[in-house]
């Protein structure tokens, strides 16, 4: 039997990469791999047409001079992605793209950004940057740990609801007590790390809903890793 | 009188810290707090100036390859020597090497700035020279993010008044270099107003068939993870300066087994080295180039100092003879079979290391700290491509952040060992493991300085504090 394909669509890697953003497309990859699927990554870059069969969405952060050119080119295909996620489509979006996924960042210095709306939050840039390892709690996940480094405070409407609750760190914003958004299957998080290769939890439901989605059904078949366990164990170890 | 005076309480600081074991910053700090015009008037007085070089890669080992073209020259050179290359740092070497007037016996001042602490040497200090190597990816959580660090650079470059060198291959360097000529430009067409003069700007840079070897943090990325399986869409390549290249004053043409090509004044020289590495090789670029601009402009008051120079010869003639820095590959002697030290701080420097180091037959250890000095967040391994050791495998892995780095590997398929956070533990076994073998060892900056400590206790390791 061929392994059931997983189209795997990298948005933006060419602008939107800083902070390790690659290793959560390697982690999945390799997620998906270990389930049995076999999948096929498709960069992203503005201007570039999106694959006619999408099963999963991974976005990263940038610097600020990306930023601009890619929420222009956001809100070009904007119908199209709201399309896809109202669909089911599991979507993973850190740190700038969880910011333009939102209603819009307005930065520091006044500047707005217009966002695509797929998550019901907006961000105000800050002056305060939140930095150091991080712990969250959540229900679907259990723990999940990264590594947070921004200073855009994002604040959630009733459209969005957390991704956690902060055990340790900041999360959304200082004294946010959350971090992370989900709207239906797509998530918005400032955690890198990377996230996904310590947080398999947050691949496999990734990978679940596309699977179910496509398939009809997954069964899944990655095993536990014990570099994983304690690759998680020391991070939670370290100063913040 | 005032001179005088900091000189000595310097100097007595910092006979209290050696007693009492203490950093070799602490006498800077207290000069700092009592005279914090020391610096700039001790500084303000060499017949040549101040050279600073910056960057986030290399400044370490550029910056002994330019004092040492200099020394070369017989120049009188001052440099933070001990990698203190914060201002305390250099106010504490100034004492340490001042006399008790507070005169450094020096024609030169060639100092590396760290971009965290630059911005509060130039308010003191503004230099005659300086040189930008690169703006990649490190330690972001102490910096911010990349444009933030390229702003730094770009302030130490309006601070220079008479000379800058930037590196035309790094895009955000270049752009640097283009801003400040068209400064010069401007400021030079209305002359008669007396606006201030920008310095002049010279580049160095790469051949283009090198240019592949040295891939940017931009042109990494787009092709992205492709064992992925399946196929990955080609994006088109990234261009490296923006406009069309503007001439190199010194450009590196090829590089070969410590050896390297230079053209420079549209003759060809080639030379040994001693150095290691791709990276150092380009930096030996940038140092020719910044040294051929200072011995061109010469003293600040020719007819005070006896200007000093050098053909493009005898500069290469001294380059084969710079040894690399601290940490920078160096090479040690372990139960009769080289070791060999690579320091990896960041994604473009891990992928250099890899690049620049053959893996076969020679048994790899990595080791990973997350100190602050490291930098705490662990993304950036993520951004190495470590396929290349997929052949001969990792035989150990360390430091506190030892499962990252074990769990990094797996992804890209390479067989790990060992793995141990202690790095005394690690060493142990590692060369239990690797008895008869050559070894290398790619380790964090904290990481380095542990391991050293340990392996003086098995081998000799030269002392560089």
């Amino acid at each position: 039997m061929t392994n059931q394909e997983l189209t795997i669509v990298s948005l933006y890697p060419r602008d939107m990469n800083i902070y390790g953003d690659r290793g959560n497309v390697l982690g999945l990859t390799r997620r998906a791999e270990a389930h049995g699927f076999a999948p096929r990554v498709v960069e992203v870059n503005p201007g570039d047409p999106l694959p006619s069969d999408i099963d999963i969405v991974v976005g990263g952060g940038g610097q600020d001079s990306g930023q601009g050119r890619v929420a222009r080119d956001l809100a070009v295909r904007a119908d199209e992605i709201r399309a896809l996620a109202s669909d089911g489509v599991p979507m993973l979006m850190i740190c700038g793209l969880y910011q333009l996924f939102g209603h819009r960042f307005v930065t520091y210095t006044g500047e707005e950004l217009t966002g695509i709306g797929v998550l019901d939050v907006e961000t105000l840039g800050g002056t305060e940057r939140m930095i150091g390892n991080i712990v969250l709690e959540t229900e679907e996940f259990g723990e999940i740990v990264g590594y947070e480094n921004h200073s855009g405070s994002t604040h959630l409407g009733p459209g969005s609801r957390p991704l956690g609750r902060v055990v340790q760190g900041a999360g959304n914003a200082p004294d946010a007590g959350v971090e992370g958004a989900r709207t239906a299957n797509v998530i918005g998080s400032y955690l890198h790390g990377s996230l996904l290769p310590k947080n398999p939890a947050i691949s496999d439901f990734l990978i679940g809903e596309a699977a179910r989605r496509r398939y009809g059904s997954f069964t899944p078949r990655a095993g536990e890793s014990e570099t994983v366990r304690r690759a998680r164990e020391s991070s939670k170890r370290r100063p913040r | 009188m005032r001179d005088v005076l900091s000189a000595v309480i310097g100097k007595t600081v910092r006979q209290v810290a050696r007693l009492r074991g203490g950093g070799s910053a602490l006498p800077g700090l207290v000069i700092e707090k009592l005279d914090p015009g020391f610096l700039g008037r001790v500084l303000g007085r060499l017949p040549y100036g101040v050279v600073a070089i910056s960057g986030t890669n290399g400044k370490t080992t550029t910056t002994k390859m330019v004092v040492e073209l200099l020394e070369s020259r017989g120049l009188r050179v001052f440099t933070n020597r001990t990698g203190s290359n914060f201002s305390r740092g250099v106010v504490a070497a100034a004492i340490q090497e001042g006399d008790l007037r507070g005169r450094l016996h020096a024609d030169i001042a060639v100092l590396e700035l760290d971009e965290a602490h630059a911005m509060y040497f130039i308010d003191r200090v503004r230099p005659r020279f300086t040189l930008l190597l690169n703006v990649l990816r490190d330690q972001l959580d102490r910096f911010g993010e990349i444009d933030a660090t390229a702003r730094l650079l770009q302030r130490i470059a309006d601070a220079t008044t008479e000379g800058l060198v930037v590196n035309r291959e790094d895009r955000l360097v270049a752009e640097i270099g283009e801003r400040t000529r068209q400064r010069a430009a401007l400021a030079a067409g209305s002359a008669a107003g007396g606006s201030a003069a920008a310095p002049e700007v010279r580049e160095f840079g790469l051949s283009p068939a090198l240019r592949a070897m040295f891939p940017s943090d931009d042109e990494f990325h787009v092709s992205g993870p492709s064992e992925g399986g399946g196929s990955v869409s080609e994006t088109d390549s990234v261009t490296h300066a923006p406009a069309a290249p503007s001439t190199a004053d010194v450009t590196l043409l090829e590089v070969g087994d410590h050896a390297a090509r230079f053209a420079m004044d549209g003759v060809e020289y080639g030379t040994t080295l001693k150095l290691e590495g791709l990276y150092n090789t380009f930096n030996a670029a940038s140092a020719l180039a910044l040294v051929r601009q200072i011995l061109a402009a010469g003293p600040i008051a020719p007819g005070v100092t006896t200007a000093v120079t050098a053909s493009n010869d005898e500069l290469v003639t001294a380059l084969a003879e710079v040894r690399p820095a601290f940490g920078r590959g160096e090479q040690l002697v372990l139960d009769g079979q080289p070791l060999e030290l690579v320091l990896v701080k960041n994604p473009a420097g891990f992928r250099l290391g890899l690049a620049s180091f053959d893996a076969t037959g020679v048994a790899a250890m990595i080791a990973i700290n997350d100190q602050y000095a490291d930098g705490r967040d662990m993304s950036w391994l993520w951004d190495v491509d470590f396929t290349s050791l997929a052949e001969s495998g990792v035989d150990t892995v360390a430091g506190t952040r030892a499962w990252d780095m074990a769990l990094r590997l797996e992804h890209d398929a390479v067989v790990v060992g060992h793995v141990a956070e202690s790095l005394r533990e690690a060493l142990t076994t590692f060369r239990e493991r690797t008895m008869g073998r050559p070894r290398r060892i790619y380790c964090t900056y904290t990481a380095m300085l542990e391991l050293r400590k340990v392996l003086a206790e098995l081998t000799d390791v030269e002392d560089v504090w």
